[in-house]
């Protein structure tokens, strides 16, 4: 239908070109979140890439270029998917699946990457880094340097290249250096202090390409602008193929980049109500989860002020998920935003109830969902049920889970 | 530019004609009872000035070396009310000033207000901030200020020049010039461009300037006399630290080489 006459689709840059009321302001607040808790040594290069942001935003050479990368690399728009077996397991409102897995490399994180790539060459950097949890925005990262011939370092947790092997392997086949990070927790929050760390002694050369809508002003708002194109295709398909806007828009979150890319264009649609997932591991004792928005405080890490995960001396706490991806203590700002406006409703699903989503989805509709995203598909189900057959979910499938099979394997007790 | 127990510090040592030195140590490594000594230890010594490490769990500005001695005093339980009560029971009136050093999130989350009541009443002088930049620091600054305490800023060789103004709106104390654009942690030589940024920064405001990040010998602060009127020393004082953790008696002889570090580099200040 819609999904191959790309000219009635909007396009990547589209989000990215309109200023909106809902932008943060001069100094990245989203209502009394975000802003930019960094040392000053990185004040700079901040400033430097908010004002490169800013110009690329209405420069059209700059929105042309991605527009023919996303159409022509990573294979954009992503298909709207009716899941018709799901929707009758769940028994209630018809599921519509928004297939970001399809993109090249797997994943919606190359939607941010190679607006960031882009704008790295821009500023005439010669050298990215990037963190990476599940290993699928280093991915994205090492495709997007290789295509782009920047030299490319990705940071990740020790624990984490235990647990993704393969995209390890991706990422080096790709020409880009794995630096393990062997300090603190030895996972995510640890990589976005590597790197963050590298950017301080290496600003002259070198763009840090952050993965989600966390860290200082300007990244929550960059992500989410270069993400929106999700939200934005799937508004417009929802519109076409059912000839109304969803009830229920879903997405998980960690960081929170899918999922702020899936909402954002759907904030202003009063009528449709958005739900964010997050990792709520074995239960919600502390330790045990991944949810911040569920059960955590406001604070800072990372340069921003939001909801975390910390104990009453504001150190931060370990977290657990079996999803690398959502391993984070933090969370974007905006989501934080949301959630004390209200707009977005946020929920947690549990280890196993992914695990079975994970399953579901596989031997129901022939599609392996990543561990991610596999939260919002056990969410899915449940919210469905709740609701009658003439609604419409619409939940963004933000990766593919090829990358998890060793894992799901293990946890099965298999062996490949 | 208020008077306080830092800036008489500076007051006196201009008129001396000499740098101020003040070493920087990790509290709780190895543990809390030996920052206490250390702390009495670089006083006898005649240290201008005690930077206090409040570990962190995610320090992002610090270099490897003092991130690992974060990691071993958390690790071994270490709270922020221990630091306080350690600092509280020492003679702090006639030990040097003491500055925390002290990331935004931890204040954050004990209240800006109860952390400042409890700084002041250990018995520090000031803190240093690093997350929290000249931008999020306007009312942060205020409540310091109303607490009678400092607040250092930190001014990088990239911050621009309209930024300092901003900067320096919001800061007391001392301002804490870093020597390098990166991480803290030793270098072999002071960047040159360094004292054209300290000359420049001589004429923008009337606070002291001391240089920190990169600093560990005594050769060193002869390169900044006539520009600066500090050197602040951390990681090549906290590396001196490290074996501590796996050899606790060898706690006096080590607490000994720091104190004897601490002259050396106090000599050089004066030479």
């Amino acid at each position: 239908m819609a999904d191959t006459s790309r000219p009635n689709l909007p396009r990547a840059s589209t989000a990215v070109a309109e200023p909106t009321t809902h932008d943060p302001d001069a100094r990245g607040h989203f209502g009394i979140f975000g802003g930019r808790y960094i040392p000053e040594a990185l004040m700079a290069v901040i400033e430097e890439v908010t004002a490169a942001y800013e110009k690329a935003r209405t420069d059209q050479a700059f929105l042309d270029k991605l527009d023919d990368l996303q159409t022509h690399y990573t294979g954009r728009p992503s298909p709207l998917y009716e899941a018709i077996r799901l929707s009758e397991h769940a028994g209630g409102a018809r599921i519509f699946l928004k297939r970001e897995d399809l993109n090249h490399t797997g994943s919606h994180k190359i939607n941010n990457v190679l607006g960031q790539a882009l704008l790295a060459r821009q500023m005439g950097k010669t050298r990215v880094i990037a963190e990476t949890g599940a290993g699928q925005h280093g991915v994205a990262t090492a495709v997007a340097c290789a295509r782009f011939g920047l030299d490319c370092v990705v940071y990740m947790g020790e624990e984490d290249i235990r647990r993704q092997k393969l995209n390890v392997f991706n990422m080096r086949t790709m020409g880009a250096e794995v630096r393990p990070v062997t300090t603190g927790s030895r996972t995510l929050r640890d990589a976005i202090n590597e790197a963050m760390r590298d950017w301080m002694a290496s600003v002259e050369t070198t763009h840090y390409i952050l993965g989600s809508v966390v860290g200082p002003h300007p990244f929550p708002q960059i992500v989410r602008d270069f993400q929106s194109v999700i939200g934005k295709e799937a508004r417009q398909q929802c519109l076409e193929e059912t000839g109304r806007l969803p009830d229920e828009v879903i997405a998980c979150v960690g960081g929170g980049s899918n999922a702020a890319g899936m909402f954002y264009p759907f904030v202003e649609d009063d009528s449709v109500q958005l739900t964010g997932v997050e990792a709520g591991g074995r239960g919600p004792q502390p330790g045990q989860h991944a949810s911040p928005l569920s059960y955590g405080r406001k604070g800072v890490l990372h340069g921003s002020f939001s909801y975390v995960m910390q104990d009453d001396d504001g150190q931060t706490c370990d977290v657990h998920s079996i999803s690398a991806g959502l391993d984070y203590p933090g969370v974007g700002p905006e989501h934080a935003y949301w959630k004390d406006t209200g707009r977005v409703n946020y929920v947690a699903a549990e280890d196993d109830e992914a695990l079975a989503a994970f399953k579901k989805l596989a031997t129901l509709e022939g599609i392996l969902p990543a561990l991610e995203s596999s939260h919002a598909i056990a969410h899915t189900i449940k919210a469905a049920k709740q609701r009658g057959p003439d609604d419409i979910i619409v939940v963004c499938l933000s990766g593919r889970g090829d990358k998890d099979v060793t894992e799901v394997a293990r946890l099965l007790g298999q062996e490949l | 530019m208020p008077s306080s127990r830092i800036s008489d510090v500076f007051t006196k040592l201009k008129s001396e004609n000499r740098l101020a030195f003040m070493p920087f140590i990790t509290s709780g490594d190895p543990d809390i009872a030996a920052t206490g000594e250390l702390i009495t230890e670089l006083g006898k010594q005649g240290c201008d000035l005690i930077e206090i490490g409040f570990p962190y769990s995610d320090p992002i500005a610090d270099g490897p070396t003092i991130q690992a001695s974060y990691t071993r005093a958390l690790d071994k339980g270490l709270h922020v009310n221990d630091i306080f009560n350690t600092v509280a029971a020492l003679p702090t009136e006639e030990l040097p000033p003491l500055v925390a050093m002290v990331a935004f999130a931890i204040i954050y989350r004990i209240g800006p207000e109860e952390f400042l009541t409890k700084l002041k009443s250990a018995g520090f002088s000031g803190m240093i901030v690093p997350d929290l930049p000249g931008d999020e620091a306007a009312s942060f600054f205020e409540l310091s200020q109303k607490h009678g305490l400092d607040l250092v800023q930190l001014v990088s060789p990239t911050t621009k020049p309209e930024r300092v103004e901003r900067i320096l709106a919001a800061a007391s104390g001392f301002v804490y010039c870093i020597s390098v654009a990166g991480i803290t942690g030793v270098r072999e030589d002071l960047p040159p461009e360094l004292k054209d940024q300290l000359r420049w920064l001589r004429e923008k405001t009337d606070l002291p300037l001391a240089v920190g990040f990169g600093i560990g010998k005594p050769e060193q602060i002869d390169m900044l006399r006539d520009v600066a009127d500090g050197v602040i020393v951390g990681s090549a004082i906290v590396r001196q630290l490290e074996p501590l953790a796996k050899a606790p008696d060898q706690k006096k002889a080590i607490i000994d080489q720091i104190g004897n570090y601490a002259a050396d580099m106090l000599a050089a200040t004066k030479s």
